[in-house]
């Protein structure tokens, strides 16, 4: 049992003042600019806005800032905000389908509708530095444009896969219900794909990367294929009770994982190609992946498959995969806890006295047996 | 959005427009109407839902900013906002447009001023899909052990 503590008002206002010179750092070096981080921070934001759970790309940069980069602490700092908003409703389901890409590769199909859109990738970066950018003021290249734009629309690759029959439907469960919100309600379990999807959506990335991982690696029965990697602006539509018709609220940048997976079938069910999903906010190619590879094993149970590994098993990846709660857990360890501890050490001690009392009984016993003991080797 | 109304599209356009052209937009009017604030410019959020697979079941994939604002002008009409963000000056700006707009012929000079925010969000929608149609790739499949 954690003891709560009082008193230290003063060092704790020392450290703050502390953090906060700290945290700026050499004052000769001009101070960054929220929008600055925004800007050349883009991939970092979009982390912070999928584990804070809340799509603000100036609060997450200015979360990145006052965290001085810590990302479990910035996503922190947007859920807390978070906690102080009303909430005015849920958006209609945003479609995917309707994005405007700016990128989409599909490991499945090399031609596909629409084509392969390489967009802005480090994939095909050869990891070099770039020292051209210690420097600052380095000339942007402006990159090329084509004549002709992307196609409006373009299928979803696993849709293509389902109109042949080959995949696994993927439909609403009867009157399309509302779905489960655990930042409301508690979770319980077994839990249901909603509330998998939602958890792992503000997981932790380098958690939901390493259960990927497991998974491929063969602690979990995965085969995949990326069906498709999509990212792209997408409208959210809200429809206000007192208008009474869907408005279109603006865009957000999302990143949509589809993965390929192969199933044996069962005696019910034909053999065929299953799904695991992943949808992130921003640019998140390696949290939509990892997501999509988890959502694919923890599918388990549904699919009659042994659970028998970490990335299989709900209540695992769902206790574990949040990083704010992890890190509370583990860092409420540095808090005081002199009470817990001195009962502690009063415990050991008395298990130690009782222990040694014990023993010099059984020495004396031991005499008294030796000096009745006829045989030689006994004193041995 | 498809088959929508011409409020649900300069709605969708002063949503997406930034908070300096949507002063632009108000400054051509001179002053500003006479309006109440309804319901003051407020932040919440409103919680985004995404679809398992993209077509399947609902789930709630994170919340965003979002910033509403109604007002009623003089006349009883009343002005909407509701964008994405914070920005509480854009969206008490864009209901009064919104009030406006609804009293307004088609050749109104606010309908133009949209019309125009409309071009250039197209425009740069339309270059960001040229960019990436420039990176659209063929890979060749190499014959294994040739």
């Amino acid at each position: 049992m954690y003891v709560a503590v009082k008193g230290g008002e003063a060092a704790i206002l020392a450290t703050h003042d502390l953090i906060a010179e700290a945290r700026r750092g050499n004052e000769a070096v001009p101070e960054l600019a929220v929008a600055q981080i925004r800007e050349q921070m883009g991939l970092a934001c979009a982390r912070i806005m999928n584990e804070g759970s809340l799509y603000d790309p100036d609060l997450a940069a200015l979360a990145l800032k006052q965290a001085q980069g810590d990302a479990i602490e910035a996503a922190f700092l947007m859920r807390a905000y978070r906690t102080t908003l009303p909430r005015f409703g849920s958006s209609e389901p945003v479609d995917t389908a309707q994005m405007a890409i700016r990128r989409r590769v599909s490991a499945t199909y090399k031609d596909l509708p629409g084509g392969q859109v390489l967009g802005p990738t480090y994939d095909y970066t050869h990891r070099l530095f770039d020292f051209a950018l210690m420097d600052g003021a380095s000339p942007v290249a402006v990159p090329a444009a084509a004549a002709d734009l992307l196609d409006a629309t373009m299928p979803r690759v696993p849709d293509i896969l389902g109109a042949e029959g080959l995949m696994e439907a993927e439909e609403p469960p009867e009157g399309d219900p509302r779905p489960f919100d655990l930042t409301r309600e508690p979770v319980s379990f077994p839990a249901d794909r909603d509330v998998r999807l939602q958890a792992m959506a503000r997981g932790d990335e380098g958690f939901m990367l390493g259960l990927g991982y497991s998974v491929q690696r063969g602690y979990g029965n995965s085969h995949p294929f990326v069906g498709e990697v999509r990212v792209g602006e997408v409208s959210v539509e809200f429809v206000p009770e007192e208008l009474g018709f869907a408005v279109d609220l603006g865009e957000i940048t999302l990143t949509e994982c589809q993965m390929v997976n192969q199933f044996n079938g069962t005696k019910d069910v034909p053999p065929q190609f299953t799904r695991g999903y992943g949808l992130a906010f921003g640019h998140a190619e390696r949290k939509a992946m990892s997501m999509s590879l988890v959502d694919r094993a923890l599918k388990a149970r549904e699919f009659g498959e042994a659970a028998e590994y970490p990335a299989q098993q709900d209540e695992f990846v769902l206790y574990h995969s949040d990083n704010v709660e992890a890190a509370g857990f583990v860092e409420h360890l540095k808090l005081p806890h002199y009470v817990d501890f001195q009962g502690e050490l009063e415990l050991i001690r008395r298990i130690r006295r009782e222990r040694e009392q014990r023993l010099a009984g059984e020495i004396q016993e031991t005499q008294v047996q030796e000096t009745q003991d006829t045989l030689p080797e006994a004193a041995e | 959005m498809s088959g929508t109304t011409p409020r649900q599209q300069w709605l969708a356009i002063l949503a997406r427009a930034s908070r300096a052209e949507i002063e632009s937009l108000a400054g051509g009017l001179g002053a500003l109407p006479d309006h109440d604030v309804l319901k003051a410019p407020e932040t919440g959020t409103v919680m985004v839902e995404g679809r398992a697979g993209g077509a399947g079941r609902r789930f709630n994939l994170g919340e965003a900013t979002v910033t509403r604002c109604v007002v009623r002008l003089g006349d009883g009409t009343m002005g909407f906002s509701y964008a994405l963000g914070r920005d509480g000056r854009k969206a008490r700006l864009a209901a009064v447009i919104d009030g406006l707009l609804q009293g307004e012929g088609e050749a109104g000079p606010l309908r133009s001023g949209v019309a125009e925010l409309a071009t250039r969000q197209q425009a740069a929608r339309t270059l960001a899909s040229r960019k990436a149609a420039a990176t659209k790739v063929d890979f060749f499949t190499l014959v294994r052990g040739a």
